[in-house]
């Protein structure tokens, strides 16, 4: 770890935000290494991010970072990726960023298949404005603007990614930390839209308010909850109830969005220009 | 070689921009603009550029920024409802100081009010649009052949400043047509921005005086950096320390405020002998001409002083100009600018406003212009 | 030469503002200055439309047309909005299925512009038919320059079509049936 941290982290930018026990870290640190195993230049990495906790995460880490705002990660990412394509761009986002505010964003960014690896944080809460239901809080749980429980539904967030176009999806938890490592490193290996949902857990306002208890009985809810998807094919639907499946969700090779506009450029005959 | 040729003002918008080296372009259909983005989308890759159709008018701005940062130069088109769902994100480009300019051809609002008529309802937007306390470069052309100049300048402007810059059209001079002679490909001055020469490790982005402005790097040239809407340091980190936020906000105005005589641009007609000023842009402008010439016809002295530079609008010049002249201002909204012009020449001026759709008929300021000239009497 | 104030009306789709474009880029051929304005409704097809050329010698300011001295109509509903703008001596050009009541100076002319498209040639060419008839009748822009512009702004493979068609325009220009 202490290597890593010397060669990704803006140590001077130490301690962080996040609160004690928070899953965002462990998050990260899969994010960094994954970029470490795939022996990716610093400098070819722009890391985008929207508003949030997690959207913190790219001012602590030493590539270029862009902390855009409320929900636009994706928008900016794009003209990022667009604008030079030999730029791998990671987008850090939350569940409020990506999935409510962004969620226009999130499906056209699945849609393009541009070449972004969207990395959510999804803690089931909006945190950094002290614990309101986001898109992807569970039905029943409580926030501070669900005080008699959360009567939305919320979204699969994989399965809208796939629906919309995602060319690879996949889920993985803070739990299973190795594993998160591993589906993002397929993610930023596949050239297309990834997007890979990281659960994770906020004790402060969701596990405190639904009394699940701290980090680690977060973490052991994880552990209980998350069902690999190879396992998941072996049983009923009743021993799925209230489980989640985890791993490669949906893996299909498409045509990308920067790689088609060089063919439009072709077409253009503007092939020499640049 | 330079040719003359029929053009309208959306596609003299797009002309400036290639001129200035425009090489992206992201934007969302929206009348009266449209024509903007539908020719970047056929040029810009003719040239090795890019073009790409948002989901929507938040996300062409985001992309913008995005692209702009990779070290493209890069444009967006609109019209007031746009415009407005723009303006968080104009408000990041300015204190990123990320280069880019954004058009916004006026139509009748407020919302979708009537899209193919002309207004000019955006001038304050265009100065006080986004949250929070910002400059802002606005320029604002009357003919098709100054929106090609304009446009140019807008670029110039955005990289020279680091800032977004607007260029505010209307219907009427977006839409119509009329013969510019365009300057020869190579022949106009365009102005790249200014990347870092030191080290990467000595590299800080927002490392400026007053009044100046930082080196910018492409993401991907070998100088990784930060970049945060909130508010930040001299090394882009986010701060909250007063004595370093006040520094930021206060250069962000100097940059601007300091280059005045670079950035403001003017028109003065026929100003010397007159009694009457009308102050007028856009296409207003154009009618204020037309009524000018014809109360000069009956022998009542009438000027025009014309900003091309709406924000910063050109104080000093326009209080020189007013002194001792009963000032008009038309416009096609309920007196925008008209209080700019109050404000700056520290007395009452009448205004002739017109917010029908319609453009502003010349003999309607004649008609005020006559009223004033009574007056005068 | 005169300045003229143009305004072609009729409705989406049958090239009025095509034709405005056109007869801007004749008038700058023949060495004057020239301003096109248009409006339209939401309707790509059908609604009302409209396309504005003023030309002159002298600097065009105000780009609008108050008192347009030719007036150009393909369909009743146009003809019936913008009849009463025209000046006193103005030429009024206007397809021959219009209902058209003369008032005191005012020239009318009406044309089978829409039949003979039909007929003759192509629905689509009505617009420059309507433009040949119009430049022989008021003479706002040289039947040269007209040409030379049509022929710049028709998609390749129909400048043969259109020629005949602007020629067609001269024609029933010069067998027209003048009103009053």
């Amino acid at each position: 770890m202490s290597s890593l941290a010397d060669k990704y982290l803006r140590g001077h930018k130490m301690p962080h935000i996040w609160c004690p026990g928070c899953g965002n870290g462990i998050i990260t640190h899969a994010v960094l290494r994954a970029i470490d195993q795939l022996q990716w230049e610093r400098d070819d990495i722009v890391i985008v991010s929207g508003i949030g906790c997690s959207s913190r995460a790219p001012g602590y880490l030493d590539f270029n970072t862009l902390h855009t705002t409320h929900g636009r990660a994706l928008a900016f990412a794009t003209g990022v990726k667009h604008g030079n394509p030999r730029l791998k761009v990671i987008v850090l986002t939350g569940d409020g960023d990506c999935a409510a505010i962004g969620g226009n964003h999130l499906i056209h960014a699945c849609r393009r298949n541009i070449d972004i690896t969207a990395i959510v944080y999804n803690n089931s809460i909006y945190g950094m404005t002290s614990g309101q239901f986001s898109p992807l809080t569970p039905t029943g749980s409580l926030a501070t603007t669900a005080p008699y429980g959360n009567i939305d539904r919320a979204f699969d967030l994989c399965d809208l990614a796939t629906a919309a176009g995602a060319s690879f999806v996949a889920r993985s938890t803070t739990y299973h930390a190795n594993h998160l490592r591993d589906m993002i490193v397929h993610g930023l290996q596949n050239e297309g839209f990834s997007l890979i949902e990281a659960m994770t857990h906020c004790p402060t306002y969701f596990g405190r308010r639904n009394r699940i208890g701290g980090p680690v009985e977060m973490l052991k809810m994880q552990q209980e909850q998350a069902i690999p998807v190879q396992r998941a094919a072996s049983m009923t639907q009743e021993q799925l109830e209230g489980k989640y499946l985890i791993g490669e969700l949906h893996n299909q090779q498409m045509p990308e969005f920067c790689a088609l506009y060089e063919q439009v450029i072709q077409k253009a005959g503007g092939g020499n220009q640049r | 070689m330079a040719e003359k040729r029929l053009m309208q003002g959306n596609e003299a918008c797009v002309a400036g921009a290639l001129a200035a080296g425009m090489d992206f372009f992201a934007g969302y259909p929206i009348t009266p603009s449209t024509e903007i983005a539908e020719l970047a989308a056929e040029y810009l890759p003719q040239r090795g550029g890019r073009f790409i159709q948002m989901e929507d008018e938040i996300a062409s701005m985001g992309a913008v920024i995005g692209a702009s940062l990779t070290g493209r130069k890069a444009m967006t088109a609109t019209s007031g409802p746009g415009f407005s769902l723009k303006q968080e994100n104009i408000g990041y480009a300015a204190i990123t100081e990320v280069p880019c300019v954004i058009v916004n051809v006026q139509r009748a609002g407020p919302s979708t009010g009537i899209p193919t008529a002309p207004a000019q309802g955006d001038v304050m937007q265009a100065r006080w649009g986004t949250h929070g306390d910002h400059p802002s470069i606005t320029l604002s052309p009357s003919s098709v052949e100054e929106t090609f100049g304009l446009t140019l300048r807008a670029f110039n402007l955005a990289e020279k400043y680091r800032t977004p810059v607007i260029l505010l059209l209307d219907e009427i001079v977006g839409h119509m047509r009329e013969a510019v002679i365009l300057p020869a490909e190579g022949t106009v001055e365009v102005i790249d921005r200014v990347k870092p020469v030191c080290s990467p490790a000595e590299y800080r982005p927002y490392d400026a005086a007053m009044g100046e402005t930082a080196p910018m790097p492409d993401f991907g040239s070998g100088y990784p950096y930060h970049v945060t809407g909130l508010t930040h340091d001299r090394e882009g980190f986010t701060t909250s320390k007063p004595a370093e936020v006040d520094f930021i906000i206060r250069r962000l105005h100097s940059k601007i405020e300091m280059h005045l005589a670079d950035i403001l641009q003017w028109e003065e007609i026929a100003t010397e002998d007159a009694d009457i000023l009308l102050v007028a842009y856009g296409a207003t402008a154009r009618s204020a001409k037309a009524a000018l010439k014809m109360a000069r016809k009956q022998g009542v002295k009438v000027g025009l002083f014309r900003p091309l530079t709406i924000w910063p609008f050109p104080e000093a010049a326009l209080t020189q100009v007013a002194k001792g002249k009963q000032v008009i201002v038309p416009e096609m909204n309920l007196g925008q600018i008209a209080l700019e012009v109050e404000r700056i020449i520290k007395a009452e001026v009448s205004g002739v406003n017109q917010v029908d759709g319609e453009p502003l008929n010349p003999a309607k300021i004649l008609q005020a212009i006559m009223v004033g000239s009574e007056v005068s009497r | 030469m005169n300045n003229h104030e143009i305004r072609l009306s009729g409705s989406g789709g049958q090239g009025i503002i095509t034709a405005g474009i056109i007869l801007a880029e004749a008038a700058l051929l023949d060495g004057r200055n020239a301003l096109q304005s248009q409006s339209y409704g939401p309707e790509a097809r059908g609604g009302a439309s409209k396309a504005e050329v003023i030309i002159s010698d002298e600097e065009i300011d105000y780009p609008k047309v108050s008192a347009p001295g030719i007036l150009l109509a393909l369909t009743q509903e146009a003809f019936n909005n913008y009849v009463q703008g025209v000046t006193a001596e103005g030429v009024i050009l206007v397809d021959e299925s219009i209902t058209a009541n003369p008032s005191a100076n005012q020239h009318i002319f009406r044309l089978p512009i829409l039949e003979t498209a039909q007929a003759r040639l192509r629905p689509v060419v009505a617009n420059i038919i309507a433009l040949g008839a119009m430049a022989k009748l008021t003479g706002c822009v040289s039947l040269d320059a007209l040409e030379k512009a049509v022929l710049a702004r028709v998609p390749r493979g129909t400048e043969d079509l259109n020629k005949r068609a602007l020629a067609t325009g001269v024609e029933l220009a010069e067998n027209q049936q003048k009103y009053n």
